[in-house]
């Protein structure tokens, strides 16, 4: 099976000294969407940031077949696309549509394309309602959408999202786990919400101080790890 | 916050608004040019373009009241200089200079009031304008959301914990938490905008073809702004 993820022997220390990641083994096949647990401060979140070379540790990357570097750097970057756990940070320009048209462009699109393809991923995740609405005015769910389209529209391989209902009322988190799921794209989900992994994903792996503690059946994680609120 | 309402302002759909981009730095420079060549005696010359600026601002459903507000805000900065020009007894030459920036930044807020920040900043760099400089405006431009949202939230917190208007003290530090916050949630953005493939240029939307009528809008106010500066 192709790997969409393969890493292998992945540490970062940050600035301060912290050592954030500390020897990471972790693969993704193609159409697998797989679960990060681990508690807060355990390395998902900089483990992510590496995915996509926002952050650089040492340790080998390859993402779709092409090791990360500086010269595939930007062709990785279209084929992941990571929707950060804050909408907020994401949407940047003045309405909806220039805001999911930005990665299109980026990739080398002619407006006119980028801002069509812009279009067909605000229909797909029901949001034709607010072309050219300023992001900032938009509800929570409402930027969640608009993020991932902005996210879809660069027509990535592998999703990655970061606590993707933090913040959501449950029918709005419905909706979302609903569009989620009928996504085709092999998937990372950062979570703490094991219902959420259950959903969305088959197998999880289990982040404690930089280091993956444990890995397979989502089921099976929850239940090693205690990972549910009650 | 003014920035959103001018943002709002921008997205209108008056005859004004519909002019090409570039049409309307053209007719913006052609003014300010105008404006600033104006000898201080020409007090009739002033009085005419503020009343073009005000039909202007008719014509594109902005309120003038709120343009001339925000216009004034350069006041406190001109200020300065007209009344060292006062005191030095050139009271005409201190008055003009008041007036040309007030004028000015009508005429600047009249150009962003009609036109969305993508357009104008496109229109810029099919200028050859320098990148940086487009660069500067578009990221200050956003930060200064950012910035806002962070000090509003802020408020919101310090008054949730009974915190009537605080003093010095209490001001400095939320500056110096807000400073932190912003650059922080600015790390955020960037860091997304490099995820959406981000190569250091905001790529312009294209630009609509320069239509007939836009260049008659150009000579017409070349025309007009000449008729004004040299008649009166």
């Amino acid at each position: 099976m192709n790997q969409a993820i393969y890493i292998r022997g992945l540490r970062y220390r940050y600035p301060d000294g912290t050592q954030a990641l500390n020897g990471i083994d972790f693969h993704l096949d193609a159409r697998e969407s797989v679960a990060l647990f681990g508690a807060n401060g355990s390395g998902k979140t900089t483990f992510v940031l590496h995915l996509n070379g926002l952050l650089r540790g040492e340790g080998s990357i390859e993402i779709c077949g092409l090791p990360l570097a500086d010269a595939t750097l930007q062709q990785i970057r279209s084929k992941i696309g990571v929707v950060f756990q804050d909408s907020d940070e994401q949407l940047f320009m003045p309405t909806v549509l220039e805001d999911v048209a930005f990665g299109p462009l980026n990739l080398g699109l002619s407006p006119a394309d980028a801002l069509t393809r812009a279009r067909t991923v605000l229909k797909r995740v029901g949001m034709t309602h607010a072309l050219e609405r300023a992001p900032y005015h938009l509800s929570a769910g409402e930027k969640k959408r608009v993020a991932i389209a902005g996210v879809l529209a660069m027509d990535p391989e592998i999703l990655v999202l970061d606590e993707p209902t933090t913040f959501l009322d449950p029918p709005t988190r419905r909706d979302l786990l609903a569009l989620l799921r009928s996504l085709p794209q092999s998937k990372v989900v950062v979570t703490h919400d094991a219902n959420l992994a259950r959903a969305l994903t088959t197998r999880a792996v289990f982040f404690d101080r930089g280091q993956i503690s444990g890995e397979g059946d989502v089921m099976e994680i929850i239940q090693r790890f205690h990972w549910e609120y009650s | 916050m003014h920035h959103l309402v001018i943002d709002r302002w921008s997205r209108g759909t008056s005859p004004l608004h519909q002019r090409d981009p570039r049409a309307k730095l053209a007719a913006l420079l052609v003014f300010l040019i105008a404006l600033s060549t104006t000898p201080p005696a020409a007090q009739a010359a002033f009085a005419t373009y503020a009343v073009v600026l005000i039909l202007a601002a008719t014509l594109a459903h902005l309120p003038i009241r709120g343009l001339a507000g925000r216009a004034a805000l350069v006041l406190p900065f001109s200020a300065t200089f007209a009344l060292l020009t006062w005191w030095s007894g050139d009271s005409l030459r201190a008055l003009a200079l008041a007036e040309k920036s007030f004028l000015s930044g009508m005429a600047a807020l009249l150009l962003v009031g009609t036109t969305p920040l993508t357009a104008w900043t496109a229109a810029l760099e099919s200028w050859r304008a320098p990148r940086m400089l487009i660069l500067v405006i578009q990221f200050v431009y956003r930060y200064l959301f950012v910035i806002a949202e962070q000090a509003q939230r802020m408020r919101w917190a310090a008054l949730c914990r009974g915190s009537h208007q605080g003093g010095f003290r209490s001001a400095a530090g939320l500056v110096g938490v807000l400073f932190a916050r912003s650059w922080l949630r600015a790390d955020g953005i960037y860091r997304s905008m490099l995820a959406r493939g981000f190569r250091g240029r905001f790529v312009p939307v294209a630009l609509a073809p320069f239509q007939a009528s836009d260049a008659i809008f150009v000579s017409t106010c070349l025309a007009g702004c000449l008729v004004i500066r040299i008649l009166l």
